[in-house]
């Protein structure tokens, strides 16, 4: 009972902060806007297809929420536990009855509720607003849902992710270096790399048989095949995007790599601030 | 050592790879009883306080709090910390970090707040932690350490960079907590600013314990000199230095120490002098010295 109530304090003051921070207001605002700005201005309906804005935006969100969802997450955790042992207040907070697998797993529980919240708001109007606009289909409203419940999932990931880091620079200007350096990497560079690989090895075994795989293990990369894969539209699909209609596994095993990456971001969060001297 | 202390250390060493900053360690702190632990930094204070929170594993000896392992939930519950350096998130009102902090220790928030009244900042409380004074910030550390009425109290350093009268409030409270039973352990560089505020001290330097005891003890068993210094009239030191022995500081002046008890005779041997003398001050060993005492020369001491 009290283990529950102490767990639920941490939990909503993490929410209550993010909130006077203006943190949700500003990531809401951000995913609002890129979404409206996807369906009116860029690949919108094109009068060919004319077939569902909701699931043309959907496909063409998916590709930007890779980029987005991982910063704002990372954003939002990088701080967590370094930041706490620069204020001192972590030494505090273990010196009460929590503990810290409690700690690491609230905190996430916070972090996590205002990234679902900005997700949902933002992606909610933008998604309303498009139906209003252009009408809605069943297909549509799925791939919308789809499209914000993995998002979710995949912010899930990287704010483990950004704890972890957290955890192992113990100072919150190192933790954002590293978090600022995670996204780099995973976001930007991984695909970078993969696709320079292929060109170099010109169709040969590494493009038949590690590609896949590989492509599949980033967490990014894992949510917008899962997306673009259940999307059944014509949406012109380019660079690694491609393999969305070959992958030689099922579609279900995208969902489990993100899962994986949660569980093992948590992990590591876990042991790494079990070891943290306060 | 008694079984009724709440806090009790015996033997305690930790180490760090190869340094050692706490070494054999033995301390008892009774309920209701406040004791300081002095020293510089690096002396080890914080070092033991972090092992008695269950941070720190000792590498010899044993911890108990009110019989409990350190860290043990029994412990946790037991004991309340405030760190020297912390600062609370500036986004949070008063009210709203007493209440997270009563909520983490199982205690109802309505019966935690009350003691933003008695730290005085009650009027604070609705405030964002942001606008706080250095001073309001310690308090509101103090209120955090009080809620639900711990055994013990470790407190870190807790009047650093207060001024004057906070520091006379703050232990006002301390003392308000040890009549109503709760030990209290804190640790400070500076034993004039805890006289009379502390019924025991305990002096570290150097990871060990270097003198324990009430401080006016402490104070008669160090005997430490009286210091006499004088001025002497124009041209005249080589006289007055030639009659009282003693030190030359400079073109003027000579320094002569005696015991407590012989200061009768050196001043009536400085009267004596008559018109060879221009001024002359005495300087009785303050508290800071009989802390000097027993941090510096006793160390060397010991380790000759």
């Amino acid at each position: 009972m009290t283990g529950l109530d102490r767990m639920a304090a941490v939990a909503a003051t993490e929410f209550r902060l993010a909130f006077r921070n203006r943190w949700v207001l500003l990531s809401t605002l951000a995913f609002t806007l890129f979404a409206l700005a996807l369906a009116f201005l860029g690949s919108g309906p094109s009068g060919a297809l004319k077939a569902d804005a909701l699931t043309l935006t959907a496909a063409s969100l998916s590709t930007l929420t890779v980029y987005l969802v991982p910063l704002m997450a990372l954003l939002v955790s990088y701080d967590s536990i370094a930041g706490e042992i620069e204020r001192g207040t972590l030494a505090l907070v273990l010196a009460t009855p929590l503990k810290r697998g409690e700690l690491v797993l609230t905190k996430f529980c916070g972090h996590l509720a205002v990234l679902t919240l900005a997700i949902a708001i933002g992606y909610g109007i933008a998604g309303a607003v498009i139906a209003g606009v252009h009408g809605a289909t069943d297909a549509g409203l799925l791939a919308w849902g789809r499209l914000v419940a993995t998002a979710v999932l995949l912010g899930a990931a990287f704010i483990a992710l950004g704890m972890a880091l957290s955890g192992l620079a113990r100072q919150a200007g190192t933790a954002a270096a590293l978090a600022i350096g995670a996204w780099l990497i995973l976001v930007v560079l991984y695909d970078l790399a993969l696709l320079g690989a292929v060109i170099v090895d010109q169709g040969g075994v590494f493009t038949k048989t590690m590609f896949p795989a590989l492509v599949l293990a980033n967490p990014g990369d894992a949510f917008r095949l899962y997306n673009l894969a259940l999307i059944e539209t014509n949406a012109p699909v380019a660079g690694l995007d491609g393999l969305a209609r070959t992958l030689p596994f099922p579609v279900s095993s995208a969902l489990v790599v993100l899962a994986l990456w949660l569980f093992a971001g948590l992990a590591a969060a876990w042991a790494l601030t079990r070891r943290i001297r306060p | 050592m008694t079984d009724a202390a709440i806090l009790s250390v015996e033997d305690l060493t930790i180490r760090f790879g190869a340094v050692t900053a706490v070494d054999g360690v033995s301390l008892a702190v009774a309920p209701g009883e406040r004791v300081a632990l002095l020293g510089h930094n690096g002396a080890g204070k914080s070092t033991l306080f972090k092992t008695v929170l269950g941070f720190l594993k000792p590498a010899t000896g044993r911890l108990f709090i009110g019989g409990a392992v350190p860290g043990s939930d029994v412990a946790r519950r037991a004991v309340s910390y405030l760190p020297e350096q912390v600062v609370f998130p500036k986004a949070l009102t008063g009210a709203e970090v007493l209440t997270h902090f009563a909520r983490l220790k199982g205690v109802a928030p309505k019966v935690a707040l009350p003691l933003l009244e008695t730290v005085g900042i009650a009027d604070a409380a609705g405030r964002a932690v942001g606008t706080y004074s250095k001073g309001m910030r310690q308090r509101l550390g103090l209120a955090q350490a009080l809620i639900g009425t711990p055994c013990l109290l470790l407190l870190d350093e807790p009047t650093s960079g207060l001024d004057p009268v906070s520091r006379r409030e703050f232990y006002e409270v301390l003392e308000a907590s040890a009549r109503a039973g709760t030990a209290v352990l804190l640790s400070s560089h500076s034993l004039s600013e805890i006289e009379n505020r502390i019924d025991r001290i305990a002096i570290l330097a150097k990871g060990r314990l270097r003198a324990e005891g009430a401080l006016a003890d402490l104070s008669r068993r160090a005997g430490l000199p009286i210091r006499i210094r004088v001025e002497a009239a124009e041209g005249r030191v080589e006289a007055v230095q030639a009659h009282l022995g003693g030190e030359r500081v400079n073109g003027r002046s000579v320094v002569v120490t005696c015991r407590a008890e012989d200061k009768v005779g050196a001043l009536a041997r400085l009267a004596e002098l008559g018109s060879d003398v221009a001024d002359i001050d005495i300087a009785l060993p303050d508290l800071d010295d009989v802390y000097r005492h027993y941090s510096g020369v006793t160390a060397q001491g010991a380790h000759q």
